[in-house]
């Protein structure tokens, strides 16, 4: 049945939604090639050395991975542990009166406050848990629906319904509300509100007081499992599943073209050409590339209806996170915090994120920078050698344009002031930092092949979400051109390490 | 704001051709086309029309929307755009072409003119920027200007077109086959001739530079005077087209970025435009929507009319039915043809009514007085109108 040459998928991209895609595809008995177009797998998952000795993935932690995709690929086989327990995280107060939430547990606040968050945190979990079915199921198409699509909408509908009369009226009233006021409404201390805010604004253009989908993207956060080891623990065991299901994985295999034929019956993907010339034939295509990439650089617009094109190229794809990568040749000292395993956020309050945004978004980095910091090495003792470290930074509103370019000058003026910003909290690091690496959004977009350098690859927003991502007409991982699907951060339910968008597509092809 | 005229930016623009145009605009019966002032009629409209059919006239299309579509991608741009295969055409032809928008339903109908390898003229009625621009979109080599109010252009219909071109040193334009362009020298420019029209008629369209404008109309109509020529205007083309089945934006088809309920736009196949649809190319903007409805057949089909009587059946409502209690459909145009000595109509039918009775209830005027009829309508399979001299290469000489 099958050709030699001729496979039932290629997978573009061997990011980790690559890899879950090819997994599920390889499972179900398909022969399945994955191509990746730099020489390793994981996408913006993958670590790579940055300093001789010293590797970091930009991704760098793995905290609602999608338990069940974990469960069904067998992940517990290729060494993986997951539902470890919740990653601790840390509200850096620069006067050292820090804030500690580990799950439930919080430290560091007033007891009311404490209840407030308890109350809190309890409703956002049924808030959350009434949506975690759809982020694993393809969300239908507006338009006439069959019998499955009409189930899915039934199924969402109960759902919201037995969150309860009370639940459900709260739900319609914040989900859309600027993280800054479900903030206030709740809180008092500036460090716990920007510590509680953080996961529903990383990543995406959006500051406390913007209204959208904030606290959608919080609640998107708050389901699914955690695991031992790190981003790179992960992405070896996504890999190690795929292979054992039969998949075959090329690195240094950039794909240059789609292949698509025309018959009367109109245009349809049959395979993809490399760089060197090398052809593949499929049946299936599926792009883990960001839908601009793939639309627009692979397929071609000649090759695409207009007002789709046009859809697909007004995507906001452009990434406003920066990543510094340090070389430690120690272990670093945060005061005040013991057990540096875990998420450290520099924010101290809401209005430096906010002025931070407002920089960003004229083009500037703020000269107050806020944060999210790991020491990916204290879980992976692979990255750094023995008894040196990685600091990983996630440095929220940096601009992929940024006025005037970004060159080594400006490059390194951010880093400068970065590492200030952290010296504050963990004094004396900057004598200790052996190596450096700042990642701005342009150079993500360098590095990863990622349209905007964009953590989701392109916004998640209201208008980008759902039935609505990337765009309608490609947003049931099927495409407008039959045989292309896509299978990466740019689908529903969107970007971040769970795997669901390559297991939905999976779903979708075997259908 | 200018002082000598607070509304300036208001006022209707004037043709290059205007300042010989006005004067003869006897009845100042002045309408608007693209922000120019243009006329509805010169004298009098069927005068007019029947100097098209019998002699020669002129037709100013300079406010006709132009673009030059140039670079090494552009017949791939417009290949995409348009549903007619734009690979097949030659250089130095045109051909006619719809767009449609991804539902498949008609942006505008227009010409496109094969300048060269990498060069064509669109032109078509109204603005077409923004879809052009969107078009144009990630394509790496093409660029799409706008050069409406660069090139002033006369539409010359009749039989005794030929002749006067000729007479005016055009050499060999004899022998320009339909939808063939030519290229003479003309005073200090360029004068591009197509063999194209609105009428159904042997015509030309004159292609110049707006500065050599009243130079060419003072030739032509130096020559023309032998040959019966005669501005015409908004009221006789529309007359003209009609019996060559041509349609009119605003009347037989609306464009699909105008409108706003659903369906109130067109799709090729109900405008009887199939042809124009290739399936043969793999893709074109609105392919797979429109080979559904193939599939499908369209719901309402743009029908030629034979009309009992001689009332013009204008805003006709049709029926299946001699009591007139079953619609289905309405008419888009109608007249008294009297070059086919019909009363014709084009009108919207529903497919799965073509084959039976057709019925048009037609209001019409008498002194004031306001009668009805209900008159008997057969369906025509031929144009109304195609005379073997609007094809015939050469054409005859007067
Ligand atoms: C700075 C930053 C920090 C982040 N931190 C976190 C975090 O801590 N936790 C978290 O959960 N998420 C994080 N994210 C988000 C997360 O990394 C992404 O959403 C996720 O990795 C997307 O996975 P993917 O498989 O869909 O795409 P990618 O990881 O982007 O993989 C796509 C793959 O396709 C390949 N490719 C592209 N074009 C071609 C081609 N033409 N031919 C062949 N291959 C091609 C690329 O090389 C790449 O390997 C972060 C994102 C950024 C930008």
């Amino acid at each position: 049945m099958t050709q030699l040459g001729h496979y039932d998928s290629i997978i573009i991209g061997a990011g980790h939604n690559g890899l879950v895609c090819a997994a599920y595809l390889a499972r179900a008995g398909q022969r399945v090639l994955l191509l990746e177009a730099s020489d390793s797998v994981g996408g913006l998952a993958s670590s790579r050395e940055f300093h001789p000795g010293f590797k970091a993935p930009v991704a760098h932690s793995v905290n609602h991975f999608s338990k069940s995709i974990a469960v069904e690929l067998g992940l517990k086989a290729h060494g993986l542990v997951i539902d470890v327990g919740s990653v601790p995280c840390v509200g850096l107060s620069p006067e050292g009166k820090h804030v500690f939430l580990n799950g439930a547990e919080l430290r560091g606040v007033s007891d009311d406050e404490r209840e407030a968050y308890a109350r809190y945190s309890r409703q956002l979990q049924r808030f959350a848990r009434a949506l975690e079915p759809f982020w694993l199921k393809t969300i239908p198409r507006i338009g006439p629906n069959k019998l499955g699509d009409m189930l899915t909408f039934g199924h969402m509908g109960l759902n919201l319904r037995r969150l309860g009369k009370a639940d459900l009226r709260e739900f319609l009233r914040v989900f859309s509300l600027p993280m800054r006021d479900l903030m206030d409404e709740n809180f008092d201390s500036d460090i716990l509100k920007s510590l509680l805010s953080w996961d529903g604004l990383i990543g995406s253009k959006m500051a406390p007081r913007s209204p959208n989908n904030a606290v959608l993207t919080l609640l998107y956060r708050m389901v699914g499992t955690t695991m031992s080891g790190g981003v790179g623990a992960l992405v070896s065991a996504l890999e190690a599943a795929a292979t054992a299901a039969g998949a075959e994985i090329r690195t240094d295999a950039r794909v240059q073209r789609i292949r698509v034929s025309g018959s009367a019956s109109g245009l349809r993907a049959t395979g993809v050409e490399l760089g060197n010339g090398e052809v593949f034939e499929a049946d299936w295509v599926v792009s883990s590339a960001d839908p601009q990439t793939t639309f627009l650089s692979l397929i071609g617009v000649e090759n695409l209806e207009i007002d789709f094109t046009n859809r697909i190229k007004r995507l906001r794809c452009k990434g406003y996170v920066a990543k510094l990568h340090l070389a430690l040749n120690s272990s670093p000292t945060f005061g005040g915090i013991e057990d540096s395993g875990g998420r450290m956020i520099i924010a101290p309050d809401l209005d430096s994120i906010e002025f931070a945004f407002d920089d960003a978004k004229y083009g500037r980095w703020s000269e107050h920078p806020v944060m999210e910091i790991t020491l990916p090495s204290v879980h992976d003792a692979s990255l750094a050698p023995p008894d040196q470290h990685v600091l990983s930074a996630h440095v929220m509103f940096v601009p992929y344009d940024l006025q005037g370019g970004w060159n080594e000058a400006t490059r390194d003026a951010l880093s400068e002031r970065i590492i200030d910003t952290i010296e504050r909290y963990a004094p004396g690091i900057r004598q200790t930092v052996v190596g450096r690496e700042l990642l701005t959004p342009a150079d993500l977009e360098h590095a990863f092949g990622v349209t905007g350098g964009h953590w989701h690859h392109t916004e998640m927003a209201l208008d980008q979400m759902l039935m609505m991502r990337p765009t309608y007409e490609a947003a049931q991982y099927a495409t407008p051109i039959p045989g292309l699907y896509l299978c990466g951060a740019g689908c529903h339910p969107g970007g971040d390490l769970t795997g669901a968008p390559g297991h939905n597509a999976a779903h979708e092809i075997l259908k | 704001m200018n002082k000598a005229d607070p509304y300036a930016g208001e006022r209707l623009l004037e043709s290059p051709f205007h300042p010989r145009q006005a004067p003869l605009n006897l009845r100042e019966a002045w309408s608007a086309w693209n922000g120019y002032r243009f006329a509805e009629c010169y004298y009098d409209a069927e005068y007019e029309y029947f100097c098209v059919r019998n002699a020669c006239a002129t037709y100013d299309i300079s406010p006709m929307q132009k673009y030059i579509i140039s670079g090494g991608d552009s017949e791939a741009m417009l290949n995409r755009m348009v549903t007619r295969d734009v690979t097949k055409l030659k250089e130095n032809r045109v051909t006619y072409v719809v767009w449609c928008n991804d539902q498949g339903r008609m942006v505008d109908d227009g010409t496109i003119f094969k300048l060269a390898s990498d060069r064509f003229m669109l032109t078509c009625g109204s603005s077409c920027v923004a879809w052009l621009k969107m078009s144009a979109f990630g394509f790496a080599d093409v660029s799409c200007e706008d050069v409406s109010d660069k090139i002033a252009a006369l539409s010359f219909q009749g039989p005794t077109t030929c002749a006067v071109l000729k007479r005016m040193g055009l050499d060999g334009i004899e022998t320009a086959k339909p939808y063939d362009i030519r290229h003479f020298p003309f005073g200090r420019g360029p004068l591009m001739v197509s063999r194209t029209g609105f009428t159904g008629d042997l015509g030309y369209e004159l292609w110049i530079d707006p500065a050599l404008a009243l130079e060419l109309w003072d030739r032509l109509y130096a020559i023309g005077a032998d040959y019966g020529i005669q501005p015409y205007g908004e009221a006789a083309t529309n007359m003209a087209r009609l019996e060559a089945g041509f349609i009119m934006p605003g009347m037989e088809f609306n464009e699909a970025l105008k409108t706003v309920h659903l369906e109130h736009d067109h799709t090729p196949f109900e405008l009887n435009l199939g042809w124009l649809v290739d399936f043969n190319k793999p893709h074109f903007n609105g392919r797979s929507a429109l080979l559904a409805e193939k599939q499908r057949g369209p719901k309402y089909v743009l029908t030629r009319l034979d009309i009992e009587g001689n009332k013009p059946a204008e805003h006709s409502w049709l029926y299946g039915n001699k009591r007139c209690t079953k619609e289905i459909g309405y008419v888009t145009s109608a007249m008294w043809s009297p070059a086919a000595k019909a009363n014709i109509a084009l009108a919207m039918i529903r497919s799965e009514h073509l084959k039976g009775e057709i019925w048009a209830f037609i209001d019409y005027a008498k002194e004031l007085r306001q009668y009805s009829k209900i008159a008997r309508c057969t369906v025509k399979d031929k144009p109304f109108w195609a005379p073997g001299r609007a094809r015939a290469t050469p054409p005859a000489d007067f």
